[in-house]
């Protein structure tokens, strides 16, 4: 009945895959199979199962798993107060502003502020607590990862708070449930398109981080990314360069089946 | 649906008026006239007041685009699109270029200031000749260190002072497979050119016993990481050095007595350059005794330009740091173009390395 | 009740105080005669003047805005699109499939992007600079939209739908008086997100430009070799400050414009 409509809105978009997506595709799988050389060959993909990339496959889910935790630890809470703000929408956009300045200066600022003469170590070392190495480890890269990333989950529990409907939750204390169970029970499951959007905003970018693992984890972290950055460049090897990066793509597919739209679809 | 449009509407008023803006700044700049000359060159590596005297004496226009690698450059200028008039990219990119046919021959004949550049510089492995390049800034590859942070008076004479089991995490590298495998293949007095993979099996397992002492591999940033002491030791490229020093004048720069790499930064003229007679005045105006001391001064690196260094006096030209004395030049080597296979052996142990 | 209302204050005070920190480093140390971003030595305007003579640093600065603005608003206008088709179709295989061909961009690093694009680019004899910068940024910002909006639509009662129909409502109308309301602030998170990542770029936009087209990323990034100069702070901090700026107004401008809605009208 009404079935020619939308149809259309499948023709721009569809073109917008064919041209961005597909060709791209077909041209990574292409590279794929060649060498340094320019010949057909399966050894990229052979190279891919040695221990070298596997553990860096393992690490960059690792990484990104954790990177993703924490920044939808930090940022439902976050969402969720600003909702109750009065100014909500001002607020909202006052966390965004800062993701519009370049990383590579905030980089620099957070060598700066976690150096070893730098500021936070001044700041705990009044407090008599000795200054820590906090660069070119672990939970700096975390740390600052987060902090990049939190804008980006923000956005969508914050529209899913919003729009949620209270008396759902006033319901719910009423028939005598706990705060602690009305978020787990009610709250959640109801902003849960919101999380789901943000984790994946979150997670799959974070597999080829490269930039962050070098500026602030000094290499200490070796992502997917670092290696088809280094291919690609470097080595000019794209051949082995594409094949990586035909591994992301699958990693994120897989990713999409697990968390993605199952029994639902009316 | 109002709201939408409305914000839409704003948002693309505001880009038509600002492209107008733009044009108006190009056209009042000359970039959009027909006399221009397109430099492509690393952020920062020439004193832009010189850009300026050169627009004025000749009435070019220049413009000036930046890159931060030399792959990077490369793979741009390989795909073609671009047009660069000028480009400085290193030696091994350069001898890269000639094979692939990349680059324009100079003809010395339109500059004249070639003479002024020390004739050790000419006429190198991957240009022979200089028949396609000419020495822009050039430099070596060395230990910076902080004999402050370190609290005693050691030198580093020898790449294997690195190895000394006080420094744990206190050493910083540049992010490069050929000067990390470099140094090792050095200290064990091999040449940083060799192919021999038991050679290089031998360094990248003496390389696997220096990660106590190593804090981090980084990019530029090592710059400022030094010049704040967050470590002690870094090897680094000399004109990083030289602005470290320039920040904290306690750091020390030395050059290991095994040997090391001699690097350039050539100027090209690539095989797509539209202005190549502007392109010939450009280089030769950079050649200019006064121009480049007035350039080595801004940028820090050390000249190739003998009749620059005789303007800029002993306190440059004598500083052995930057200006090794000729025994040791003679045990710089210049990165030899080691073939495709060859240099994805090295990246791929350089990448075991680095994952360890 | 007073205690929790301190607690949750305290958490939102800290995160903004994080989030702004490195903001604040920047823009102090812009300041800095001593012309580094560690040792504050004497205080200084000198960076500041030094930008009103660099005609180069403003075009460069007035282009980035002009993609990122023009590439947020077109990426936004087709992710919505998408965001409409996919919701519109009820297969859930091909849903899902759409939905990882949409976020393969996302998931590529950056330098595979640039680089086949710079390929399709150069194949298709698309000349290097402003129009391949601004196809490639709305290339790899249609996919946030559509992760922006999907949800929103997503969450959407069919019932208001239906109702729309019984009423009597066309397409058009569903969809101008129903839809696209509802999903509003869907689009402008995408909308903002397709900014984030359009002035962040630095990899594709390398990769893509030509011809004398440079973005402030593509310079600051280049810039690193050598040490990014405290111009560059005073760059940002006066980008931010206007950004702020923008922001506030914005805000008193629609609350001024906001209907009156009960009780906010007695005041």
């Amino acid at each position: 009945m009404q079935n020619k409509s939308r149809n259309l809105y499948l023709i721009p978009y569809v073109l917008w895959i064919i041209l961005c997506v597909v060709a791209p595709i077909l041209l990574i799988v292409f590279y794929s199979f060649q060498d340094i050389h320019g010949n057909f060959t399966l050894n990229n993909y052979v190279n891919f199962f040695t221990p070298v990339y596997l553990k860096m496959t393992l690490g960059s889910f690792w990484y990104a798993f954790l990177i993703t935790a924490f920044t939808l630890l930090v940022s439902y809470p976050t969402a969720y107060l600003l909702t109750k703000t009065k100014y909500k929408q001002l607020w909202l956009l006052l966390i965004i502003v800062p993701s519009w300045i370049n990383l590579l200066l905030k980089a620099y600022a957070f060598l700066g502020l976690f150096g070893k003469y730098g500021f936070v170590n001044a700041m705990i070392e009044t407090f008599g607590i000795g200054p820590y190495q906090l660069l070119f480890t672990d939970f700096s890269f975390i740390f600052v990862s987060v902090y990049i990333f939190i804008p980006f989950m923000i956005l969508p529990i914050f529209n899913s708070l919003d729009k949620l409907n209270q008396s759902y939750v006033d319901a719910a204390r009423d028939l005598g449930a706990s705060p602690f169970k009305t978020f787990v029970k009610v709250i959640f499951p109801l902003t849960m398109d919101g999380v789901k959007s943000g984790v994946q905003v979150v997670f799959i970018p974070a597999l080829s981080l490269f930039m962050l693992t070098r500026l602030i984890a000094g290499n200490k972290v070796i992502t997917l990314g670092t290696a088809v950055e280094q291919q690609f460049l470097v080595t000019q090897d794209w051949g082995m360069g594409s094949t990586i990066a035909v591994f992301l793509v699958l990693i994120m597919v897989l990713f999409m089946i697990l968390t993605g739209n199952r029994k639902r679809g009316l | 649906m109002k709201k939408l449009v409305q914000a839409f509407v704003l948002v693309i008023a505001v880009c038509i008026l600002m492209m107008f803006w733009v044009n108006q700044l190009n056209s009042s700049k000359g970039y959009t006239g027909g006399n221009t000359l397109t430099v492509y060159n690393w952020g920062d590596y020439i004193d832009a007041d010189l850009i300026k005297q050169f627009e004025e004496e000749t009435g070019i226009s220049v413009i000036y685009e930046t890159f931060d690698s030399n792959e990077a450059a490369l793979t741009k200028i390989r795909q073609g699109g671009t047009s660069y008039d000028v480009a400085m990219p290193s030696e091994y990119t350069i001898e890269t270029m000639i094979e692939e046919g990349l680059v324009l021959p100079i003809d010395h004949s339109k500059i004249p200031n070639l003479k002024n550049i020390d004739p050790r510089f000419l006429d190198l492995s991957f240009d022979p000749g200089n028949k396609y390049s000419i020495p822009y800034f050039w430099g070596t590859v060395g230990i910076a260190y902080n004999p402050e942070l370190l609290g005693d008076d050691r030198t580093f004479e020898s790449w294997n002072d690195l190895w000394a089991e006080d420094l744990k995490n206190e050493i910083l590298m540049v992010d490069s497979a050929r000067e990390v495998l470099g140094f090792a293949l050095n200290s064990l007095n091999y040449s940083l050119n060799d192919t021999n993979k038991d050679h290089l099996q031998e360094a990248y397992a003496k390389l696997n016993k220096l990660h106590p002492n190593i804090k981090g591999i980084v990019g530029d940033e090592i710059k400022t990481l030094l010049a704040n002491g967050e470590a002690a030791v870094g090897i680094v490229w000399s004109g990083v050095a030289s602005e470290i020093i320039w920040e904290n004048e306690s750091v020390e720069y030395v050059v290991p007595k095994e040997g090391s790499n001699l690097w350039f930064d050539n100027m090209v003229i690539p095989s797509t350059a539209k202005n190549i007679e502007g392109a010939h005045k450009f280089i030769n105006f950079m050649l200019d005794a006064e121009v480049a001391a007035q350039n080595t001064d801004y940028v820090g690196y050390s000249t190739p330009n003998k009749a620059a260094l005789e303007i800029l006096g002993e306190e440059v030209s004598g500083d052995e740091r930057f200006y090794p004395s000729p025994e040791l030049t003679e045990k710089l080597e210049v990165y030899e173009n080691l073939g495709k296979e060859m240099i994805s052996y090295y990246n791929e142990l350089y990448l075991k390395f680095k994952m360890k | 009740m007073k205690k929790k209302f301190k607690l949750s204050n305290l958490y939102l005070i800290f995160v903004f105080v994080v989030l702004y920190a490195p903001i604040f480093y920047l823009m102090f140390y812009s300041f800095n005669e001593g012309g580094t971003m560690y040792d504050f030595t004497e205080f200084t305007w000198d960076w500041y003047v030094v930008l009103f003579e660099d005609t180069r640093l403003l075009i460069i600065v007035l282009n980035t805005f002009i993609i990122a603005l023009l590439s947020a608003a077109l990426s936004t206008v087709l992710g919505a699109i998408g965001a409409l088709a996919i919701w519109y179709v009820k297969k859930n295989y091909t849903k899902n499939l759409l939905l990882s061909l949409n976020n393969v961009l996302i998931v590529s690093p950056d330098v595979v992007i640039g680089a086949s694009l710079l390929i399709m680019f150069t194949f298709l004899g698309i000349k290097l600079g402003f129009t391949s910068v601004l196809l490639a940024h709305i290339a790899f910002s249609v996919p946030i939209v559509v992760l922006m909006v999907l949800p929103k639509l997503n969450e959407m009662s069919p019932s208001l739908v239906d109702a729309a129909r019984d009423l009597g409502a066309n397409n058009w109308n569903v969809l101008s008086k129903v839809i696209l309301p509802y999903i509003t602030p869907g689009i402008f998170a995408g909308f903002f997100m397709a900014l984030t990542y359009s002035l962040d770029d630095f990899a594709v936009t390398f990769f893509v430009t030509g011809n004398g087209f440079s973005t402030l990323s593509v310079e600051i990034y280049s810039l690193a070799r050598r040490g990014v100069q405290l111009n560059i702070n005073a760059l940002s901090t006066l980008l931010f400050l206007f950004t702020i700026l923008l922001v506030i107004i914005y805000y008193f401008i629609s609350k001024r414009n906001a209907r009156p809605t009960g009780l906010e009208a007695r005041k």
